[in-house]
């Protein structure tokens, strides 16, 4: 197999307390391989250490232990020099949580401009770049609007389309759609599916949502700094009480299988992680069940 | 809160809209020594009327402009009074204008004709100084092409160390964040009005006092806002102005060179009318 995109091995962070303030470790001991053109999403609740984890990807935040590879750069040396993170935040993407904080211009098209125009890219490549991105995201029409004009859920189409206008190769999102509107929430999920799926671009989703998680290839369920246990979103949500035990609740209709199996009720099959899967598995049960009476 | 108009961007398509926004900026710095050169009446008519051409050119509905004004009262009537009560000159028209005090002491109140040329030319020079300046600049212009034509103007400042991106940089960012600071601000003051706070009675200092709990949640959320700009900036490679392109290239064209030409010719103009003046002249 290849070598990975993000390869980390027992990365560790701890957040230096200031003014005779404990340390806080906030990730111990994760060791996680991610394939290009994967969409992983990860997983927690508040302080599990996803956003952290997120952090160390670009490098916002620095390693304090273990080794962390991104894009063939080894970011847990510290010696990156600044054309060499360039490079790396080029190719590495991040989308945050508010999209008020990440636009810095007053017109879409020119707050999309702004990450190529600071990597040095020429015109008439630069206005190629960012009719594209912004065609990318279905906000075209926008190009000469003012972010504040906009719902949440477009205003964060600009925020992905302005990483987009770099050609990243992997976008992290940092919950980027924890402040959004359902409407909002399907607008950025539809994109982020798209990216990966048409355009094979890597994702990593950190979420406290499962019905998102759900839409990835491989769930990393984080909890106090660890990974507690990462597979697909099938195998991730049929383990119910361990995630429960850690305060997450599995989507609605993998409870539903859950709960059935309990009642003694044979449902069959792996599929929990998708509505369609569920249906199929429980009227497959009741097909049988009616057979199996005559 | 959508609707504050002061210092925003109005989008429409206008020759002032077009305007290379370098030659803006110097028309508006000589647009503001015309306001200063104005002494008297003709010369104020003819500021007044450039005033009203500038709108009409600029396609903006005057009455999103006069709203704009609204907030200067305070500081037009206070400063007109100052002209009204302090001016000295030559013809007193409260000759026998007293307000006795208690111990025999008499307040002798004197309004000089002069005193009232001074208020209202004060007024028109401030109200035509913000028409014009809102107009050239602030409604025509991007905050971002503005702040272009800053870096590009202050250029030679390099030489002397000033760090001419960054202050541009920074600019940019303060008008971006203006409409998102004034949102919160009502949504902080919103949630403390429901929380029972008081924002309207009392006296100055009690009001003062009251929004206090809405500043300080305002400032610790403009510290966290500032912090996830700076990480979004760096992952979107920021790096300060070195090796930086723009998408936007500026071209100095005939026209932009003709307006400046035109404002110069006004200039003279008015220190041509200056020397006419019937009723008062300014000293």
């Amino acid at each position: 197999m290849a070598e990975p995109f993000i390869h980390a091995e027992n990365l560790a962070f701890t957040y230096k307390g200031s003014g005779g303030a404990d340390d806080i470790p906030a990730l111990n001991g994760i060791t996680l391989d991610i394939q290009k053109g994967e969409f992983v999403a990860i997983l927690g609740h508040n302080g599990s250490g996803k956003s952290t984890f997120a952090k160390l990807l670009n490098l916002i935040l620095e390693p304090t232990g273990g080794t962390l590879s991104v894009a063939g750069f080894d970011l847990s040396k510290g010696d990156l020099s600044e054309d060499d993170l360039i490079a790396l935040r080029r190719r590495v993407g991040m989308v945050f949580q508010n999209p008020d904080n990440q636009l810095v211009a007053t017109i879409v098209e020119d707050d999309v401009a702004f990450g190529p125009e600071n990597l040095g890219v020429p015109m008439p490549e630069l206005r190629e770049r960012v009719d594209e991105a912004l065609a990318a995201v279905g906000m075209s029409e926008f190009s000469q609007r003012e972010p504040h004009h906009l719902s949440g859920g477009q205003k964060q189409r600009v925020a992905i389309a302005g990483i987009l206008a770099m050609k990243p190769e992997c976008v992290v999102f940092d919950e980027a759609t924890a402040m959004l509107d359902p409407v909002g929430r399907k607008e950025v999920l539809d994109t982020i599916r798209r990216l990966n799926r048409e355009d094979g671009m890597t994702v990593i989703h950190i979420t406290h949502y499962m019905n998102e998680a759900a839409l990835a290839d491989r769930i990393v369920v984080l909890n106090d700094g660890a990974i507690l246990m990462q597979g697909t979103p099938d195998e991730v949500f049929s383990r119910r009480n361990e995630l429960r035990a850690v305060g997450l609740e599995v989507p609605q209709c993998a409870e539903l299988i859950h709960r059935l199996r309990e009642a003694g009720i044979p449902v069959s099959g792996q599929s929990v992680s998708s509505l369609e899967g569920c249906a199929e598995q429980i009227l497959k049960c009741f097909a049988k069940e009616g057979r199996d009476n005559g | 809160m959508k609707s504050i108009a002061f210092g925003q961007y109005y989008p429409a398509d206008s020759p002032i809209h077009r305007m290379d926004p370098r030659a803006k900026v110097i028309l508006t710095i000589l647009y503001i020594v015309c306001t200063f050169l104005c002494k008297n009446v003709l010369a104020f008519a003819a500021l007044l009327l450039s005033a009203i051409l500038l709108d009409l050119l600029s396609k903006i509905p005057l009455r999103m402009i006069l709203r704009s004004l609204r907030p200067l009262i305070v500081i037009l009537t206070f400063t007109s009074l100052i002209n009204v009560f302090m001016t000295k000159g030559e013809h007193l028209l409260t000759p026998n204008w007293q307000i006795p005090f208690w111990g025999g002491h008499i307040w002798h109140i004197q309004i000089y004709e002069e005193g009232l040329w001074n208020a209202l030319f004060m007024i028109l020079r401030i109200v035509v100084l913000l028409i014009g300046t809102s107009i050239l600049l602030s409604y025509t212009t991007t905050p971002i092409a503005l702040t272009d034509a800053l870096e590009r103007l202050m250029k030679p400042l390099k030489l002397i160390r000033v760090p001419v991106h960054d202050i541009a940089m920074m600019t940019t960012i303060a008008l971006r964040f203006i409409p998102t600071l004034m949102e919160e601000t009502q949504r902080i003051m919103n949630a403390q009005k429901a929380r029972g706070a008081d924002f309207t009675s009392g006296g100055l200092i009690r009001r003062a006092k009251s929004l206090l709990p809405v500043l300080i949640p305002l400032l610790v959320s403009a510290f966290n806002r500032a912090y996830e700009l700076a990480a979004a900036m760096e992952c979107r490679c920021y790096h300060g102005g070195k090796g930086k392109t723009k998408m936007k290239i500026l071209h100095l064209r005939f026209g932009d060179v003709l307006a400046v030409l035109l404002v110069i010719a006004f200039g003279a103009g008015i220190v041509f009318l200056n020397r006419y003046g019937f009723y008062y002249t300014m000293k």
